[in-house]
């Protein structure tokens, strides 16, 4: 395998794949904190739950449909410039996909139905119910998913190969029978949620509030701590080969050395009431682990022996694809800074006079 | 019992009825709010503010189902048909692309559009809603160059099952792309029109306290939906000429022409795929051959020319394609009436339009006319093109997924669907239809008097 990967030099097909990683990144750091949203909005306790509720939704609410689209762009990426390993993927992650699919069509809609239906307590329960359960089932069903391929539990197979095995050992064992695969699937929710937390406390000025949420992301960041540790342990048995790189590869010990003085960083900032400085260091703790995550599976796609050269698309494909990766990023890079400054920006918080959020009277009668 | 194909086709097909109606919203209903929005800058009438504001609101409730089923669809074309994606990704991912970055556009901006009103100045805000109108148009044209590809396709070489010579760029622009995206934004354009010109001539015709905004929102929404019907079968025309120039067999199957020969013109009728006979049809004898060569004698091929296992199901492309058409034309004529009415009305006779109940109820039947042609126009590109995925190259039986008891997930988005559809139907009755107007000073605006 070392050798295959000192072989391999940067090439049009590792650029496209690390913008995909960077795409994932984005979702993981942008609608990852939505879900995480929803997963604090299931949790809501104590008396000030519905200003908890109201400030999730006030963050959320402009950006969401944005944030989503950054999945929609890995996939894109996904079965234009990787074309047989999209149609592997979805063949043989069918059942979680779909189940992700479900989530993510239930979510979206669930909050934006919260949004605009009556404001009856009952009403808002019934959407926010379905929109915060969700949440929390698709980030560990896409984390599943990663994990899957990561441990290297969807290689690609002839179709003589494939089709000889049963149902349950072609479409269910690869992620449901993979310990490992659940134990991604647990660090990417708390991954989410502590994103959100963390983010939250930025997004309000009642101390209140802001100490709920600081002491979820304290949490959280427990939880993060105790997956990813248990997510390695199980690497040693489920993938060697992943446990390998995770633990001896090239530029790792940087690669940890920096996840950990990021994690450090947030826990300090939380407990110090640095709040803008927590949500730096949190971005930088989740981008380490994406990025981890990305290293200790190059050069392969899908593990264990099919690298990104061997599955891209030709290379007109690619360079077109790249070229209007550019030029799209050329519109879309100010129109993201844009809807930032407006809704993100020192001051643009949480306007309660924002007559647009705020939803009608039931039933005002005509 | 349904085979796995069968429910790969049925989910596929349901999918994209169920998307391609919140895909037109995404089109036509930011053009509605940004003239209004528009009027409102030029005249500072709060009532098109109003306007502008209630009809956002729709987009919003609407837009968000059609993100989420958009993302399905980009799911689903793996998850259902990961062959067809082998061979085609690498081709036609291009548009697909750059419908990405048009849809990230428009949802940024729409994310603004909704939710800065009072954050940015008002030109800032009116600009924002131009990039939603013109994001949403350019994304719809970038998956239909796509779609048209599967009719239409080049830019590769198929070398022993294997894709070669690959040329994304002359792939999005095949020949089939120019007239379907023309047809099918026409088509957008023509549908929002119509279905919120019904709600308000509802709202008119029962009578409502609001009849000024009422007046003002269906005059926006029928100067939109009006002209684009008036061109639609300009447009239809040159569609229909593509597909008989490189579809024969799906031009024959729409117009229900089945044996090579001097073609008829064929009204109505049940195509019988066993015989090739029809049952109960009004044929206009030569009139098709006229209509597509200028002379009635000219032979044009029927489905008889390929052998019955490449022949698409006669019955539902002929019975859809009617459809759409029958649609199109109630649509151009309820345009002539009001720009009849409207030149009457020019030279000092008549009521003006919105007043008129006649027209109101018409206009209130013809609401859904857009939409159901645009379900039917799908139903004749996709089903007439089958047993193809991509015409003359993959069928589509070869594309499906191993993956067995797809019955259970067309089962489940079949009840997810069903779920939002009935969602989407009481918000926006209780959101937009049963609500006041609020916010309209009594008597800034005024209740207008009836001419």
């Amino acid at each position: 395998m070392s050798d295959a990967a000192a072989t391999l030099t940067w090439t049009l097909p590792h650029a496209v794949a690390g913008t995909m990683v960077l795409s994932l990144n984005a979702y993981v750091l942008l609608a990852g904190a939505d879900f995480g949203g929803g997963v604090w909005d299931l949790m809501a306790r104590g008396r000030n739950r519905d200003a908890q509720r109201a400030l999730i939704a006030h963050a959320i609410g402009p950006i969401w449909e944005a944030n989503h689209v950054w999945l929609v762009l890995v996939v894109v990426l996904l079965f234009t410039c990787f074309p047989s390993a999209f149609a592997h993927l979805a063949t043989v992650l069918h059942i979680p996909i779909t189940l992700m699919l479900v989530g993510i069509v239930l979510r979206g809609s669930a909050f934006t139905f919260r949004t605009y239906d009556s404001t009856r307590d009952a009403v808002q329960r019934r959407w926010g119910l379905i929109f915060s359960i969700s949440s929390v089932l698709t980030p560990v069903l896409l984390g599943v998913c990663l994990g899957a391929v990561a441990a290297g539990r969807v290689p690609m197979m002839s179709p003589a190969d494939a089709a000889a095995l049963e149902f349950g050992a072609r479409f269910v064992d690869p992620w449901a029978r993979s310990w490992f695969a659940w134990a991604v699937g647990g660090l990417t929710l708390a991954l989410f949620a502590g994103l959100a937390a963390t983010y939250l406390t930025v997004e309000t000025v009642d101390t209140e509030l802001q100490d709920v949420f600081r002491r979820r992301a304290l949490q959280s960041q427990g939880a993060v701590m105790l997956t990813a540790l248990g997510t390695l342990w199980l690497a040693r048995d489920a993938s060697p080969m992943l446990f390998g790189a995770l633990t001896q590869g090239a530029g790792v010990p940087v690669l940890h050395a920096l996840t950990a003085l990021a994690t450090a960083v947030t826990c300090w900032a939380l407990a110090r009431r640095h709040f803008r400085v927590a949500r730096l260091a949190m971005v930088g703790q989740a981008s380490c682990l994406v990025w981890g995550w990305a290293w200790s599976q190059f050069p392969w796609l899908l593990p264990p022996d099919r690298s990104i050269t061997s599955l891209a698309a030709p290379r007109i494909t690619l360079s077109l694809t790249l070229g209007a990766l550019s030029v799209g990023t050329l519109i879309l890079l100010p129109s993201f800074v844009y809807l930032f400054r407006v809704f993100k920006s020192p001051g643009a918080g949480f306007l309660p006079d924002d007559e647009a959020v705020t939803v009608p009277e039931d039933r005002a009668g005509p | 019992m349904m085979s796995d194909l069968e429910f790969a086709r049925a989910q596929m097909a349901m999918s994209l009825a169920f998307h391609i109606v919140f895909a037109v919203v995404g089109i036509g209903m930011p053009a509605l709010m940004v003239i209004a929005e528009w009027r409102w800058l030029r005249t500072r009438d709060a009532m098109y503010l109003e306007l502008a504001k209630r009809w956002a609101k729709g987009t919003a409730i609407l837009f968000a189902v059609g993100a989420v089923s958009g993302t399905v669809l980009s799911f689903e074309l793996g998850l259902l048909w990961p062959t067809f994606m082998e061979h085609a990704g690498a081709v036609i991912g291009m548009p697909f692309s750059l419908e990405g970055f048009a849809f990230f556009t428009e949802a940024i901006f729409l994310g603004i559009y909704l939710y800065a009103w009072q954050r940015i100045p008002p030109k800032a805000h009116w600009w924002a809603g131009v990039v939603v109108a013109v994001s949403g148009a350019l994304s719809g044209a970038f998956v239909i160059c796509a779609n048209a590809w599967m009719n239409a396709p080049e830019g590769f070489a198929m070398v022993n099952g294997v894709v070669t010579n690959v040329d994304p760029i002359d792939a999005m622009f095949n020949a089939a792309a120019p007239s379907q995206v023309l047809h099918m934004t026409l088509a957008a354009y023509a549908a929002c029109g119509f279905a919120a010109s019904g709600v308000h001539a509802y709202a008119l015709y029962r009578g409502t306290p609001h009849r000024a905004f009422h007046r003002a929102a269906l005059q926006i929404a029928l100067i939109m939906g009006l002209p684009a019907a008036v061109l639609q079968p300009l447009s239809g025309d040159i569609s229909a000429r593509s597909v008989a120039e490189r579809q024969p067999v799906k031009f024959a199957a729409m117009e229900g022409h089945l044996r090579t020969g001097p073609a008829d013109f064929v009204i109505g009728g049940w195509p019988d795929e066993a015989t090739l006979t029809h049952r109960g049809a009004i044929e206009v004898p030569g009139a098709l051959s006229f209509m597509t060569t200028g002379s009635t004698k000219t032979v044009i091929p029927g489905v008889d020319q390929v052998p019955a296992e490449d022949r698409p199901p006669l019955a539902i492309v002929h019975t859809a394609f009617q459809i759409m058409i029958g649609c199109g034309m109630l649509m151009m004529a309820l345009a002539a009436w009001g720009a009849w009415r409207t030149w009457r009305r020019r030279r000092g006779q008549g009521t003006a339009l919105p007043d008129d109940r006649a027209f109101l109820l018409a206009v209130i039947l013809a609401s859904p006319l857009g939409f159901v042609a645009v379900e039917a126009g799908w139903t004749v590109t996709e089903v007439g093109r089958q047993p193809w995925i991509v015409h003359g190259i993959l069928r589509t039986a070869d594309a499906v997924t191993p993956m067995p008891g797809l019955g259970v997930t067309f089962a489940l988005f079949t009840a997810l669907y069903f779920g939002l559809a009935i969602a989407v139907v009481f918000l926006l009755r209780r959101q937009i239809l049963k609500t006041g107007i609020r916010h309209l000073p009594i008597g800034l605006t005024g209740e207008m008097p009836i001419p």
